[in-house]
């Protein structure tokens, strides 16, 4: 059993996190190392010789492979940290309730990953381009645990719970990071452009979309494939 | 009653087996996205911002 927790979480991540990483150099990074040009002032936006204008386009990956090497490494140890958190809510989820863990549930049992890890911490920590000044990052790291923990826990008495009341719970427990709200500056810097930091949150939330899907179908997979 | 003995023993296991799985899980995610060590915070720096970590 351990077993299979630990190399089902392995070889999910391994699969996720390079997938996710790719995806990642394709759709995102590149967006990234544009905002760095606004970081470090390279590029200025809404100076520019008194126009609002400033400049497109990213200055491609470039020949960094160290840093991009550690992006990929990282991605497999992101992916495998929360795959291993994903098999131990499978498993538990089976030994308690009897689910039989399936590829198909996998999907569903990572979409929810999804929005529990980065869509619901999105809506009050916008996904950010380097370079955006945020509040101090302990109050930001708090908030973002505490919404995580909430909504997981508020989607699991949502699958789980029985009854009107245990819902209504899940359902307060999942509004309530957001109506108590995440830490912010009081004042807006807008340092890079607002098209490509929307940009950057979008993507960025779309291909950790597809990340978490992939995990929750290859956890599913190889969990289930252990147990035969 | 054996087998009763034995499925405590086994559902003690798994419970184990589920701790051990979530503190490596949680250690794995502490070292890349929360950490704020130099040498992590850089190395991780793109992946952060890209898994939308709450970095720097």
């Amino acid at each position: 059993m351990t077993k299979n927790l630990l190399s089902s979480a392995v070889f999910a991540g391994l699969i996720a996190g390079l997938i996710a990483a790719l995806l990642q150099f394709v759709f995102v990074i590149p967006l990234l190392l544009e905002g760095e040009l606004y970081e470090s002032g390279q590029r200025v936006h809404f100076l520019v010789d008194g126009m609002t204008q400033s400049e497109k386009g990213g200055p491609g990956l470039g020949n960094e492979w160290g840093r991009h090497l550690m992006t990929v490494a990282f991605n497999v140890v992101t992916y495998t940290g929360y795959g291993l958190l994903l098999v131990a809510a499978m498993g538990f989820a089976r030994e308690r309730t009897g689910l039989q863990i399936t590829v198909q549930n996998g999907l569903i049992w990572g979409l929810c990953g999804f929005i529990a890890v980065q869509l619901a911490p999105a809506m009050g920590l916008p996904p950010e381009l380097p370079g955006t000044p945020a509040a101090e990052v302990a109050p930001r790291q708090v908030w973002w645990i505490g919404t995580i923990l909430a909504t997981a826990i508020g989607l699991a008495l949502i699958a789980f719970g029985r009854g009107v009341l245990v819902h209504a719970v899940a359902l307060l427990l999942i509004l309530m990071p957001h109506l108590f709200g995440a830490p912010h500056l009081d004042t807006y810097f807008g340092i890079a452009p607002p098209e490509l930091s929307a940009e950057f949150a979008t993507i960025s939330l779309g291909v950790a979309a597809v990340g978490w899907c992939l995990l929750g179908y290859f956890s599913a997979y190889f969990l289930a494939r252990g147990e035969d | 009653m054996t087998t009763q003995t034995a499925s405590f023993a086994a559902a003690k296991t798994h419970g184990l087996a589920f701790i051990l799985a979530m503190t490596v899980g949680v250690a794995l995610l502490t070292v890349s996205g929360m950490a704020q060590a130099t040498v992590l915070h850089d190395a991780a720096h793109d992946q952060r911002h890209a898994m939308a970590f709450p970095c720097h």
